[in-house]
């Protein structure tokens, strides 16, 4: 044992490449159906009158967003950090005990507070605030299982070997602050056993139900500022750590310009945090506060195309990769899916065009472009390369990650454009009036001339969902496939068949 | 002056100060190339491209830690 040369230690990252794969399976699942509920209702009454209290859409639909936001990609981004902080910080988790416990300690109670969602939210005990569902017990759980993310992640960076943070390191330190403070401030809440109301009873409601500390519009502020922001240091901030790491990485390319990844950070930080405002176009918020929110929004941008331009030019002169490569290929189209989504975001922030977007299935497609192409793409390529090296095992089959590469794009494709036609149809739907101001089409009217579009969205969900079980199956596959050399382990990740 | 009035002169105020600090960090790093410990920022690339566990950081934490070019060293050995 003493004469055993340093290695990184990926234990506890293969713990969370596990949640990343599993949830990621149950979130988009769930999605699916929810999907084929909005198209043919009766599935909400799928498994029979009795258990339609936990099969309807209503019950089902924060079960969908928090386990992809909550579950895939937050288990996809703490398996990266137990795999790429190691890597640029040229230190092990091997060499300090209380690391290793803490890394294992982060995995095992995000994991309890995963049961304790999913059974509140089946129960149908939510606090009503979207992505912010969890009652007190829960969000005091999920404080304590950041809080130990946290000081794992500067533990690591306490015993570090490489003076200055590698960009992504700074990223995933932006996510650890960004969602500490979000989640603080939205989950304000007092539960309402403590609370007396106006008549003087007091010890209202079961002991776990809460109520928000902030009222009406500011709630609705604070909601979205919260909202927004999850978006921001949730699906975008990691994701690009990862993407400046494994791109980079797997086609041996040093970033087209570091320079301009520092730049893109702060700019990033700067701007992303005044945009939630967008939500509330056209609502009781002050009307300055929605132009703040659609002008920074508008300038946001540049940022992110920033990030999304300095990964594609790091391609530069080995395009070919990515015509060889399916790892590659993932890592390119998300970060085309990036620019795309983040020019297509800050188009529905300005305010006559979101008065058409507003409250529209066009919304829906925008996150799922989003999410979909981007967060989805980064984090499966992300396990992809880190597969080969954790397991020490070439990647099982590259015709099959080529083929799961082509059914998701053509997936998120049918998903975006269904609802594109959708959303603007319904817009102009909801709009339309006759010449003394009466509307022209009841909301029925609406749902009738979606349905095809909705059915086509539940297809597209179908087909990521069918590439994402062919992803979970070819890394199952990879843990006994050929074993592999150190030497082969430099960028290219290596592949059978 | 109301309070109204007085956030709004804040909320510009510190926007003008956020954006002089952003533009001035641009003009820093084209011009200056490197940072305070003079390494050009473009070599910190090689924190991920070089990331094995034995080879060289591109700026060692430690004194005992002095990078050699192209040397792959063995921690065992230090």
């Amino acid at each position: 044992m003493e004469n055993r040369p340093l290695e990184y230690d990926y234990t506890v990252a293969k713990m969370f490449m596990l949640t990343t794969i599993v949830l990621g399976i149950v979130g988009m699942l769930v999605g699916v159906i929810l999907a084929f509920q909005l198209a043919y209702p009766e599935l909400n009454l799928v498994l029979g009158e009795g258990l339609a209290e936990y099969t309807n859409f209503s019950r089902l639909r924060p079960l969908h967003t928090d386990a992809v936001i909550f579950g895939f990609t937050l288990s996809g981004v703490f398996a990266t950090w137990y795999y790429v902080g190691q890597r640029v910080l040229k230190v092990s988790m091997a060499e300090s005990k209380l690391l290793m416990f803490l890394g294992k300690l982060h995995f095992w109670l995000y994991l309890v507070v995963v049961a304790a969602v999913v059974v509140s939210l089946l129960a149908g005990v939510t606090t009503s605030k979207e992505y912010a569902e969890f009652e007190w017990p829960i969000d005091i759980a999920v404080v304590v299982v950041w809080v130990i993310f946290g000081i794992s992640m500067f533990g690591l960076i306490g015993i570090r070997r490489e003076k200055s943070l590698y960009i992504s390191v700074w990223y995933y330190i932006a996510t650890f602050l960004g969602i500490a403070m979000l989640y603080l401030f939205n989950n304000m809440e007092i539960p309402t056993i403590l609370g007396q109301s106006a008549a003087g009873e007091s010890g209202i409601g079961a002991w776990y139900h809460s109520v928000s500390m902030y009222a009406g519009t500011n709630d609705a502020l604070v909601q979205w500022w919260y909202g927004h922001n999850a978006v921001a240091f949730g699906f975008t901030v990691p994701i690009v750590a990862m993407i400046y790491y494994f791109l980079p990485k797997e086609s041996g390319q040093a970033i087209y310009s570091y320079k301009l990844s520092l730049l893109s950070f702060w700019g990033l930080m700067f701007v992303y945090l005044w945009a939630g405002g967008h939500h509330l176009l056209y609502s009781t918020v002050p009307d300055w506060m929605q132009t703040m929110g659609s002008i920074f929004s508008v300038i946001l941008i540049l940022p992110s195309w920033g990030s999304a331009i300095n990964m594609l030019l790091t391609m530069k002169g080995e395009w070919q990769q990515v015509a060889a490569s399916p790892l590659i290929k993932f890592m390119v189209l998300g970060s085309t899916f990036y620019m795309f989504s983040t020019l297509e975001g800050p188009i529905q922030a300005i305010k006559s065009v979101n008065a058409i977007a507003h409250f529209t299935d066009w919304i829906v497609g925008h996150v799922h472009d989003g999410v979909l192409g981007w967060v989805g793409f980064m984090i499966m390529a992300a396990l992809y390369h880190m597969a080969p090296r954790v397991f020490k095992r070439e990647i099982y089959s590259k015709s099959l990650m080529a083929a799961q590469f082509w059914i998701q794009t053509v997936g998120v494709v049918l998903y975006f454009t269904s609802m594109w036609i959708a959303g603007i149809t319904q817009g102009m739907m909801w709009r339309a009036h006759d010449e003394f101001g009466n509307l022209a089409y009841s909301f029925i009217d609406t749902v009738t001339v979606l349905h095809p579009y909705y059915a086509i969205r539940g297809i597209g969900g179908l087909l990521y969902l069918v590439g994402f079980l062919m992803f979970a199956y070819n890394i199952y596959k990879t843990m006994s496939a050929r074993r592999v050399e150190e030497s082969e382990l430099q960028n290219a990740s290596p592949m059978g068949a | 002056m109301d309070i109204a009035q007085l956030q709004a002169y804040g909320y510009f105020t510190l926007i003008t100060i956020l954006v002089i600090g952003l533009y001035s960090y641009i003009y820093h790093l084209y011009t200056k190339k490197k940072d305070a410990d003079g390494v050009d920022y473009e070599s910190y690339s090689n924190m991920a491209l070089k990331d094995d566990i034995d080879d060289t950081p591109v700026a060692p934490i430690s004194e005992d830690e002095v990078p050699v070019e192209g040397v792959k060293r063995n921690r065992r050995d230090i």
